[in-house]
């Protein structure tokens, strides 16, 4: 009120904002830092799936075609896991759509730290140059690059890689470490302290339940990460032998931390997943969500129990069997909110009067997709068969499942279900179904044979097979380059929307979509709630 | 509506089968769609426990799916146009809370069996020992002779007819049937995986550190594993096959292999051999 006050009439607050391109680049405003990070994902996603594609013309038939240096093929694999997970999933569900929204959902006028908020995209930015780098390096004898997989396990990532290329791998996890730290903090602070008033924590939205609790994984797991990874480069550079047995170190202590990490990640990717995919139920079914607390609560759960099944990846290295047993029961016990988040979703659909928009079909999609890759992951829980499956292909089409098409799909429902709020203009419809139908069929033709090349012995990670898995292969390839035909499909909805610019209504969707950004004008100004709304 | 549930089911079945079925002896097959065939009471027992894993996923994926399309056909905005109010119901969250949770008893149970008696290694009749390189591995029978090999994946040219191309090697692993063999894993420069698909067996060979499994084969005959943990440039080229033959001949093949890889320590292969072979062979 007091600024609105004191600014000259016909001034409006978007004049603060530099023109150009330091407007984005100095820009400390949450919806500029979230267009920012999405644009970012949207750039690395590229970069990732030319990997991928690569990947997968190598394993169209058997013998080595354009790996000829198998070596390279490897640094393929690491590069495409480290840039999914770092540079794509995570600056797009929490860096793209939490900066966009968060402040939004919950009534603020921006992010509590508007500077620190900038510098965690630069740290990121910083953090990809890094790895990019890393690929013209020298890494293993004889060849460029980190070819350790995004785990870099030493002693491949020690002995193994006597090239600096590790090192840049080592120091850009360092960054996109700090660059998730800060953010995380962040929204922490926001989300605990910038809430309109009468909006309590058992009102929150859910995507912003989601939020607070990757934040707060964030916060736990990342520096966990930090210091095994400083460790591993104290260990190459300067003599330490802290995972190396020949000095009295253990190469099995790295994976303990890596996994201590690892597993609160692959949370940290889906939570938010969780969120969008919440909101954008509720909204087309034209109904609140069904079972909120319980929602909120298998959420805390997951996140909690999430810290304390790590070793569920490392059932093969030789752990006493005891250790196997609580890893087994632990891991397992997930299936359980994870399931109350499934039915939940189901019971919200049930009664409701469902609208199948692209939102949606995105929606729907994840629910199923996500289930098939939820069960898959029930299996390797368990110990005793995890000995035939783990390091395999089965794992390969479980993670997937889970990210590729259980966050993905979630990114795409989100990026659709907000695209008319972030930008103004309305998507088409028919391009936005196009998308989804040519990806749901050609990403279940990529993965699910995955999972018959698993179960039937192919091992993670290499470069050329045994004779017998061509079949499978090859149907995998051809729906990885159907599903990059959806990409296309996915990009010329994109411009085609910019270039009719069919103005968006400040609500497109309906009385479903209940949460407080819809009730701002499509763009929202630059600078929303000035006065905070008050939540009944 | 009971009759879709019911072919729902038969679908199902139908497809756990074509799953289960249609395996490989020894090495994987065309088109194969399920585990290699069991030849150690291990994988037995590892198979029994995924069959029955993989109908519980198959009945769980085929509700969710089932609810969707449920919900889907009867509440869309077309033939349900006013959405009802409801936010939730108690005894439901519970009972689906309560009724996965005991779905995970039973399955905590089956499993745990099934690890003790993968992990319960009975007395051996015989010992040995797999060392990981990059890129090959290398085997000694610690307590029948002090002699050790190497046993390196056979380049296009030196492979006979018959052999699988990638899985075969120049000096095979060989045991006894029916016999309990305990085998020792442990890497020499990184992290490798020893595994044999059929067996039912994947250790990790982590430098200073000796891991151990077991198994009995039943059947004489050859199998084929390949290396399972990232190891570097050749890491696609390092199998483990072993050759399984009857007493008798294990002995004489014993004798052969006192003489035959006594002398000295084992001819290591300089680094990069094998990609050398296949790379020239392209």
């Amino acid at each position: 009120m007091a600024r609105t006050a004191t600014t000259a009439p016909g001034s409006k607050p978007s004049d603060d904002r530099l023109k150009g391109w330091r407007g984005y680049v100095y820009s400390t405003n949450h919806k500029d830092i979230g267009t920012l990070y999405l644009s970012f994902a949207l750039f690395a996603s590229l970069v990732g799936t030319f990997l991928s594609i690569a990947m997968r013309l190598e394993l169209h038939e058997p013998g080595l075609q354009f790996f000829t240096n198998p070596q390279y093929y490897n640094v393929f694999v690491t590069a495409h896991g480290l840039i999914m997970i770092f540079f794509v999933l995570m600056p797009a569900l929490i860096g793209g759509f939490g900066n966009w929204m968060v402040p939004m959902m919950i009534g603020a006028p921006d992010m509590a730290f508007p500077r620190l908020n900038n510098l965690s995209f630069w740290f990121l930015v910083a953090s990809f140059t890094l790895l990019i780098n890393s690929l013209f390096f020298g890494g293993a004898p004889g060849s460029d690059g980190a070819g350790t997989g995004w785990t870099i396990y030493p002693l491949l990532s020690t002995k193994g890689h006597p090239g600096p290329s590790v090192d840049f791998v080592i120091l850009s996890l360092h960054l996109a470490g700090a660059s998730s730290i800060l953010g995380a903090i962040n929204f922490i602070a926001t989300i605990l302290n910038m809430r309109a008033p009468g909006m309590t924590m058992h009102k929150m939205p859910l995507y912003v339940w989601s939020i607070l609790i990757t934040a707060s994984l964030l916060v736990l797991a990342l520096p966990v990460l930090a210091g095994a990874v400083t460790m591993l480069l104290v260990d190459r550079n300067f003599g330490a032998t802290f995972f190396d047995p020949q000095g009295g170190g253990d190469p099995l202590l790295f994976q303990h931390l890596f996994w201590f990490f690892g597993h609160p990640e692959v949370y940290i990717m889906i939570l938010p997943a969780f969120g969008i995919i919440s909101t954008v139920v509720a909204t087309f079914c034209g109904k609140p969500i069904f079972g909120y607390l319980g929602m909120v609560y298998a959420m805390v759960s997951i996140g909690f129990i999430g810290f304390v099944v790590w070793a569920h990846h490392m059932y093969t290295v030789g752990l006493a069997t005891d250790t196997q047993a609580y890893f087994i029961a632990a891991s397992l016990t997930i299936a359980v909110p994870t399931g109350i988040k499934v039915f939940s979703w189901i019971g919200t659909m049930w009664g409701g009067s469902i609208d199948f928009r692209t939102p949606m079909l995105w929606t729907i999609g994840f629910i199923f997709l996500f289930t098939v890759g939820g069960v898959t992951g029930v299996v390797l829980a368990n110990a005793g068969v995890d000995r035939v499956l783990h390091d395999t292909y089965f794992v390969v089409a479980h993670f997937h499942y889970v990210l590729s098409l259980g966050a993905l799909f979630a990114i795409f429902a989100g990026w659709y279900y907000w695209f008319p709020k972030m930008t103004g203009y309305m998507y088409s419809e028919l391009i936005g179904h196009i998308h989804f139908w040519l990806t749901f069929i050609s990403v279940n033709i990529l993965f699910f044979p995955q999972h018959f090349l698993g179960v039937a012995g192919m091992p993670r990670r290499i470069a050329d097979y045994p004779d017998a898995f061509e079949g499978w292969n090859y149907v995998s390839s051809i729906g990885a380059y159907l599903s990059a035909c959806g990409a296309l499909v996915f990009f010329y909805g994109m411009a085609e929307a910019f270039y009719r610019k069919r103005p968006a209504p400040a609500n497109p969707w309906g009385p479903g979509a209940t949460t407080l950004e819809w009730t701002l004008s499509s763009p929202p100004p630059f600078h929303q709630f000035e006065v905070q709304p008050r939540i009944s | 509506m009971r009759a879709g549930s019911r072919l729902l089911i038969v679908a199902a079945i139908i497809f756990a089968t074509a799953v289960s079925a249609n395996a490989g002896f020894g090495q994987p097959t065309p088109w194969q769609t399920g585990l290699q065939e069991a030849d150690t009471p291990v994988m037995n027992a590892i198979i029994t426990f995924n069959d029955f894993l993989l109908y519980l996923i198959i009945a769980i994926g085929g509700t969710v799916f089932a609810l969707l399309i449920i919900s889907m056909v009867r509440f869309n905005k077309y033939v349900h146009p006013t959405p009802s109010k409801r936010t939730g119901n108690r005894p439901l969250e519970v009972t689906w809370t309560l009724v996965p949770f005991f779905i995970v008893l039973v399955m905590v149970f089956f499993s745990f069996r099934l690890l003790y008696f993968e992990e319960d290694v009975p007395k051996a009749d015989l010992t040995v020992k797999a060392t990981g390189h990059q890129w090959f591995w290398s085997y000694s029978y610690p307590e029948s002779g002090d002699f050790q090999f190497v046993s390196s994946m056979l380049s296009d040219q030196a492979r006979k007819p018959g052999q699988p191309r990638l899985l075969a090697v120049d000096n095979d692993l060989v045991v006894p049937v029916n016999k309990v063999i305990r085998v020792q894993v442990i890497g020499a420069d990184v992290i490798h995986s020893f595994a044999v698909p059929s067996f039912g067996i994947k250790v990790d060979a982590v430098p200073g550190r000796l891991n151990e499994t077991w198994f009995m084969a039943t059947h004489e005959g050859m199998y084929y594993g390949q290396c399972s943990e990232l190891c570097g440039m050749d890491h696609s080229f390092m199998p483990i096959a072993i050759r399984v033959v009857s007493e008798k001949d294990f002995s004489e093949w014993l004798e052969y292999a006192k003489q035959q890889f006594a002398s000295g320590p084992p001819a290591i292969p300089a680094k990069g051999t094998a990609t050398e072979v296949r790379v020239a062979a392209d």
